[in-house]
């Protein structure tokens, strides 16, 4: 049998799908239409409520294969493993795409490894190559210094992992309609070696960046740990969060989930506001999919410039302390 | 508790140049360090046989160069190193690096944990590491910030997940990769660093190791990288300069219009 058809595996949080599940299937659609083959998506979990199979339905998937048991509760990779190894060999996608999430990470090489399928991780873009339908994967390198293309020539399924927040979810479509297929869990697929024992909420600074519609990021321009205040201004005064990059949380002035960039978080919010930052590729790869840009930077020839909808070029601390000035009055107004 | 830790040499790449035109690292004067994120796994690894006893072998794949890397390993307390060297494996993706690392670790034997960093700072993937437990078929936890209880036959560990920490426990032998979180890498001894010299690091290759020809290297890699470039990202934006006050003022106003316009004020 010829290996075909697209798959994007969703991701579950108790009876709910993670956002990110709809997001991949931005990126399944496109392959999939490309290619002239189904679309599907895999949900492995327990109890995941009718409403979000729809959803995955109504925004894209022609197809659901949907493994459902007690011990799927929690991901845990070597069962995970084994269900999805068994899934691939029966129906023979090919292409896979999962989230780069910890979850994704660790299930996608595990099963990569058995079915020997070539595996991309991190990609920022996907695509198909005309006349031979090859999946390219791009992706940065060389700590996000340049970006490499990556195909499978022979291997199947072609598998990938791109960033949650890289792509929005697919658009909700009332008409769309789909079909359910129910797998029963072999149990012999069941690993006992490894127990979940349970899960305790981070004392991590209650940062979701990624969620920000408005995130403002402060870079080595600053000078020193204190003047994040000014961005923190900034950020309040734009209700938004503060985002970093990579040069400031190396040097202790931020925490690490303020992170923007390809070894931190990636971001797609309507406003990103990069001050005292250069824009390394490192960095514009968390970045780089924002509604608008805007750029303060004293160095005319940053290349945060070319990036950018709209830039300063000057001190931001003249610049930063006027604008959040203009915006109180605009807020008394 | 003996322990395998497999580990790579890498480029210092914080600090890389890349050459416009090639779109090529430029390697000259660039060192070759121990992939930073490794080092971790290094000083639990340390922390473990120092606490239970046992052995700490590394092992890694690579040129002869990166005998340095172990013997870096070796100062820090560990105490085998072996590298798995030759021509065959140029070209390995992260299959078929896991394949090999699998199988040499398989002939050391004897292992009760595999640690792998959480990844290499220069492929960045964080393949290799479940990998090796795909190969071998042993329980794996990656992101691991804390080992909370070690018996004869079990690990609990606590893995770093989004929004917090996931607390498993797994059946040895086993493999966790490890972040940052979970050590702060001690640095070489004296003493450590004599005992590095005189050790002797063993070669393996794909020989002694009876690797599959057409699982080995550029033959056994399902992937190939086809293009490089070094990508510009253009929006052609609008761009002012504040120079005084009065074009600090221009600049301002300027930006709060956009905002205004594009509704985000």
């Amino acid at each position: 049998m010829e290996f075909s058809g697209v798959w994007t595996l969703a991701e579950t949080r108790g009876s709910e799908l993670k956002q990110v599940s709809f997001e991949l299937l931005t990126r399944g659609r496109k392959l999939a239409d490309k290619l002239g083959v189904p679309l599907s998506s895999i949900v492995i979990g327990n109890r995941v409520s009718g409403e979000s199979l729809d959803e995955l339905i109504k925004r894209g998937a022609d197809r659901i294969y949907l493994v459902q048991s007690e011990e799927l509760e929690h991901f845990l990779v070597e069962t995970y493993s084994n269900i999805l190894s068994r899934l691939i060999e029966t129906y023979k996608p090919e292409i896979v795409i999962a989230a780069a999430t910890t979850t994704g990470r660790t299930l996608m090489p595990h099963v990569s490894m058995k079915v020997h399928a070539g595996l991309t991780a991190d990609c920022t873009d996907l695509d198909i190559e005309e006349g031979t339908n090859i999946l390219l994967q791009t992706r940065p390198a060389i700590g996000g210094n340049i970006l490499a293309t990556i195909k499978t020539p022979q291997h199947r399924p072609q598998m990938a992992t791109v960033r949650p927040r890289s792509t929005r979810p697919a658009p909700y479509d009332q008409d769309r309609t789909g079909e359910i297929i129910k797998i029963s869990l072999d149990r012999t697929l069941i690993d006992d070696r490894v127990t979940w024992m349970g899960f305790r909420k981070g004392d991590m600074e209650e940062v979701d960046i990624q969620a920000a519609d408005v995130v403002v990021s402060g870079g080595k321009g600053l000078k020193k740990a204190e003047n994040f205040k000014l961005i923190e201004n900034l950020a309040a005064s734009l209700n938004g969060v503060v985002g970093a990059s990579r040069d400031t949380v190396d040097r202790g002035w931020i925490s690490y989930p303020h992170q923007v960039g390809l070894s931190g978080k990636t971001v797609t919010p309507r406003l990103y506001v990069a001050a005292g930052i250069s824009g390394a590729i490192q960095h514009l790869a968390g970045m780089k999919t924002a509604d608008t840009i805007v750029a303060i930077n004293i160095d005319p020839d940053a290349q945060i410039f070319k990036v950018c909808d709209f830039g300063i070029v000057g001190d931001l601390f003249e610049i930063i302390p006027m604008i959040n000035e203009r915006l109180k009055e605009v807020d008394e107004q | 508790m003996n322990i395998v830790i497999p580990i790579k040499q890498v480029p210092e790449t914080s600090n890389v140049k890349m050459d416009e035109k090639t779109g090529t690292m430029i390697r000259e004067g660039v060192e070759s360090i121990v992939n930073p994120l490794d080092l971790y796994s290094i000083e639990i690894g340390i922390q473990l046989k120092e606490r239970l006893g046992g052995k700490i072998t590394v092992i890694s794949m690579g040129p002869p160069s990166a005998e340095k890397a172990l013997k870096e390993a070796l100062s820090m307390g560990c105490d085998h190193g072996v590298l798995i060297t030759g021509r065959e494996f140029a070209g390995s993706d992260t299959w078929s690096t896991s394949y090999a690392l699998a199988e040499a670790i398989r002939r050391i034997g004897n292992y009760h944990l595999v640690i792998c960093g959480e990844r290499a700072t220069d492929g960045d993937t964080g393949q290799v590491g479940p990998g090796i437990a795909s190969f071998l078929d042993i329980p794996l936890a990656t992101y691991v910030s804390g080992i909370t209880g070690v018996s004869s036959d079990h690990l609990e560990v606590e893995r770093l997940v989004e929004g917090g920490y996931e607390q498993l426990r797994l059946q040895l032998p086993a493999m966790v990769t490890v972040v940052k979180e979970i050590s702060y890498p001690r640095l070489p001894t004296l003493r450590g660093k004599q005992k590095a010299r005189i050790t002797e690091i063993q070669n393996l290759s794909s020989g002694d190791l009876n690797l599959d020809p057409s699982r080995t290297g550029l033959e056994g890699s399902p992937t190939r990288v086809v293009n490089i470039e070094v990508p510009t990202v253009v929006r052609n934006g609008t761009i002012r300069f504040a120079k005084d006050e009065e074009s600090t003022a221009r600049a301002v106003d300027e930006f709060l219009a956009m905002l205004k316009s594009k509704e985000l004020i």
